[in-house]
């Protein structure tokens, strides 16, 4: 458990951690103040890659802000323009033809295993293990591939479109897809066979990094952050959306409120996003994947929308304030890690320099989506 | 159920709201404009499928806090706090956004509103911690000074920058 800080002022000195330091994964810098090992106080300092997509927002017109999207979160993308598309469709009363929705979720959820493969092997790198992440990132090159043969892009993809999808997927992605599922789970087999059991790494886990359900509510923290702490909290259960209500998965929640527990959560997610795909694979209507007549010019009615989606990292939402042209007169883009590195300053005081760093890789940040 | 609820523990603070016919906000007919003045303060329940919220608090910035607490009281996280430059009417707006996280549904928006020229509102830093970047973001991207905030500095912005970008009549 954390030590107990005995503060002693005339002995404290400030660290910085970042900009450019390997473990931040980014540029993100913090000031700590330390009491020999122990960080006494942490102050996040962000805005190193801040490129106002709220402004651009309301500059492009709504189809020109679409790939913008995939600029927020690199490595789960397809979920942030997933709500992006649900909102304006939600203000504008544009119907998504069910197949179009089937696929959306379906390349949703291999992106959210593909986000969690780089968390895991970067995460497991910060705690000093290199070698996961050479397995995490094969696992993720057949997502990446099976996804950029339909979508046209490995990482930025601008494939959700308002109305459906840009293009229908074919017997070649759904047996790729198919034959990925037993592959994926033997590999996590594998995984939690080279990692969860470790001595060292259940030492640096287990009853660290301690964040409470009530800090969580008061920061706002969603995803795996949340449900490490026992909140069963999920936008997709909780405020269904899309086709999800039509499939079986579970909402993996532990009660540990340390390092061990989110961690659990985000391997279990990894299973159940399998389950997902597997499903709506099955399920997969037939139909067109835009609407007959795609909308052309978009100008949702002047009023105040909000939507909200369950991404990788987290509760992502977006609030769009229509005055009925076809630019939006306000674009808020409610990031996740934002809040969920926010309670990191708190969290983080009385551990030690290397276990606020274990507790910070727990949190799956990825900087460009809180910058925004 | 929580949003029945959370309306009864707002009913102090909003004693006119009984008198007020429910206005639909975003309902495409604008019914807004049938009542000669904008009703300032007061309680809404909005239609969940159009707008994506169930209750819309129209709140003054000294009530701000109290509502606040009220919503605070009753499990409510915060998701979020964004403002709005509504520039012909000379007024930002500031929305900050609430949700529960139980299956017992119900999103809450609070709006509150400042002048333009000497935007001011109270923080709620007090009640909620996770607050202080969001107010902090909307410090300066709208120029508002939230009132009592410990750290109002630039968050996103260059930290020597005096700019306010997202106001609607902000040169680059």
């Amino acid at each position: 458990m954390n030590q107990p800080v005995e503060l002693q002022p005339d002995e404290t000195f400030v660290l910085n951690v970042g900009p450019q330091h390997p473990a931040t994964h980014g540029v993100l810098r913090i000031k700590m103040e330390m009491n020999g090992e122990y960080i006494v106080h942490a102050e996040t300092v962000v805005g190193y890659i801040h490129r106002m997509h709220e402004k651009m927002g309301e500059i492009k017109t709504y189809p020109q802000f679409l790939m913008n999207l995939s600029r927020l979160d690199y490595l789960g993308a397809m979920g942030y323009s997933h709500c992006h598309a649900l909102c304006v469709e939600k203000a504008a009363g544009i119907e998504v033809p069910k197949r179009a929705e089937y696929i959306r979720v379906i390349m949703v959820e291999l992106n959210r295993i593909s986000s969690h493969l780089v968390w895991l092997g970067a995460f497991i790198m910060d705690l000093g293990g290199f070698t996961p992440l050479l397995y995490t990132f094969q696992a993720r090159e057949h997502i990446l591939d099976m996804m950029e043969r339909i979508t046209g892009a490995r990482l930025t993809y601008c494939y959700i479109r308002f109305g459906g999808v840009s293009r229908d997927i074919d017997d070649q992605f759904i047996q790729s897809a198919r034959d990925f599922m037993p592959y994926m789970r033997k590999e996590l087999v594998k995984y939690h066979k080279l990692v969860t059991g470790n001595i060292i790494f259940k030492k640096r886990l287990i009853g660290m990094g301690h964040i409470s359900p009530e800090m969580c509510r008061k920061y706002g923290a969603s995803s795996g952050v949340a449900r490490g702490a026992g909140i069963n909290f999920d936008i997709r259960r909780n405020e269904p959306y899309s086709v999800y209500p039509e499939l079986e998965f579970e909402v993996p929640v532990y009660d540990g409120c340390d390092n061990m527990s989110r961690y659990m959560v985000r391997m279990d997610e990894i299973e159940q996003s399998l389950r997902i795909v597997e499903h709506a694979l099955d399920q997969l209507p037939d139909g067109p994947v835009m609407p007959k007549k795609a909308p052309k010019n978009i100008k949702p009615p002047a009023g105040d929308y909000y939507q909200a989606t369950e991404t990788a990292r987290g509760t992502f939402g977006v609030r769009l304030v229509s005055d009925g042209s076809t630019t939006p007169y306000r674009m808020k883009l409610r990031s996740p890690t934002y809040s969920n590195m926010h309670l990191f300053d708190e969290a983080c005081k009385g551990l030690m320099i290397m276990d606020a760093m274990a507790m910070m890789g727990t949190l799956d940040l990825v900087i460009p989506e809180i910058d925004r | 159920m929580i949003c029945e609820k959370l309306k009864q523990a707002l009913k102090p603070l909003f004693p006119a709201e009984e008198t007020i016919p429910p206005v639909i906000v975003a309902e495409g007919e604008e019914p807004a404009e049938k009542t000669p003045t904008p009703q300032r303060e007061a309680v809404i329940e909005t239609d969940y499928a159009k707008c994506g919220y169930h209750l819309d608090i129209k709140a003054t910035p000294e009530q701000l806090v109290e509502v606040v607490s009220i919503i605070d009281q009753n499990d409510f996280f915060i998701e979020s706090i964004t403002g709005v430059d509504w520039i012909e009417e000379g007024e930002i707006e500031v929305v900050y956004d609430f949700s529960r996280y139980d299956f017992d549904l119900c999103r809450v928006v609070v709006r509150t509103r400042a002048d333009r020229n000497n935007a001011e509102l109270p923080t709620i830093t007090g009640v909620y911690a996770g607050a202080n970047w969001h107010e902090r973001e909307t410090a300066e991207f709208f120029g508002i000074n939230f009132i009592g905030h410990p750290h109002l500095v630039n968050l996103l912005l260059p930290e020597d920058s005096d700019i306010h970008p997202l106001r609607k009549d902000f040169k680059p």
